[in-house]
């Protein structure tokens, strides 16, 4: 089994991309091998809450997270420094998360097998 | 009336809202549309501060759809941005000339 981890740094309603990667990540869990997913710089606004568009082509992403338990993703992670620098905390997140500090991520990326940047 | 600036890009990735900043002079317009509204998060360090002092200068619209889309509520929006519609996105096409794109 490999240890990977995607991450994500593009805020949503950016083209296809996020659906993309919620596709791989879905994949690469269904295959039983171990997925993290940590939010990085604008990334953390695709967890923000309240996404609410009138607009039927910007349809929220957030909810597409919530699925991500189903397929056992082993956790979702957040910088703290991402959020705080816009103004967000984890209230303002529509999922639990864990959170992890910027001096954390190198020591983080290092412990995963393989890294898939989004 | 003066030049309306269309800024797409958000301030955490790119510089273009403060490259345009730069270059606008009074009487014109900036509407900040797709991830360009996350310039108005009040609390960000990103970008308000260059907002606020461009303010006197040129007026800062956000387009109310992209930020609902967005999930950025009307109370963390920062003080002095107009949110505005598809409709008013057409009439500040129609008295501004011409109209620049920062992408």
């Amino acid at each position: 089994m490999k240890n990977f981890l995607f991450v994500l740094r593009h805020p949503p309603h950016e083209g296809a991309g996020i659906r993309e990667s919620l596709d791989m990540v879905m994949t690469v869990a269904a295959f039983d091998q171990s997925v993290r997913v940590l939010f990085l710089d604008d990334g953390v606004f695709l967890l923000k809450l309240g996404q609410c568009p009138h607009n039927p082509n910007l349809k929220p992403t957030s909810p597409l997270f919530a699925a991500l338990e189903i397929y056992d993703v082993e956790g979702l992670w957040v910088e703290q420094e991402s959020l705080a620098e816009r103004g967000l905390g984890l209230a303002n997140l529509i999922l639990p998360v864990q959170t992890i500090r910027r001096e954390e991520i190198a020591f983080f990326l290092a412990t995963a097998d393989i890294v898939v940047a989004c | 009336m003066g030049v309306l600036h269309l800024v797409n890009r958000s301030p955490g990735e790119s510089l273009a809202l403060a490259q345009c900043l730069e270059r606008a002079c009074a009487g014109d317009a900036v509407l900040l549309l797709e991830s360009g509204v996350y310039a108005v998060l009040k609390d960000s360090v990103f970008a308000p501060t260059r907002l606020v002092e461009s303010m006197p200068r040129v007026a800062i619209h956000a387009l109310a759809p992209d930020l609902a889309a967005r999930g950025i509520a009307a109370e963390e929006v920062l003080a002095g941005v107009v949110l505005i519609d598809y409709v008013g996105f057409v009439e500040l096409s129609v008295i501004h000339t011409p109209i620049i794109s920062w992408n």
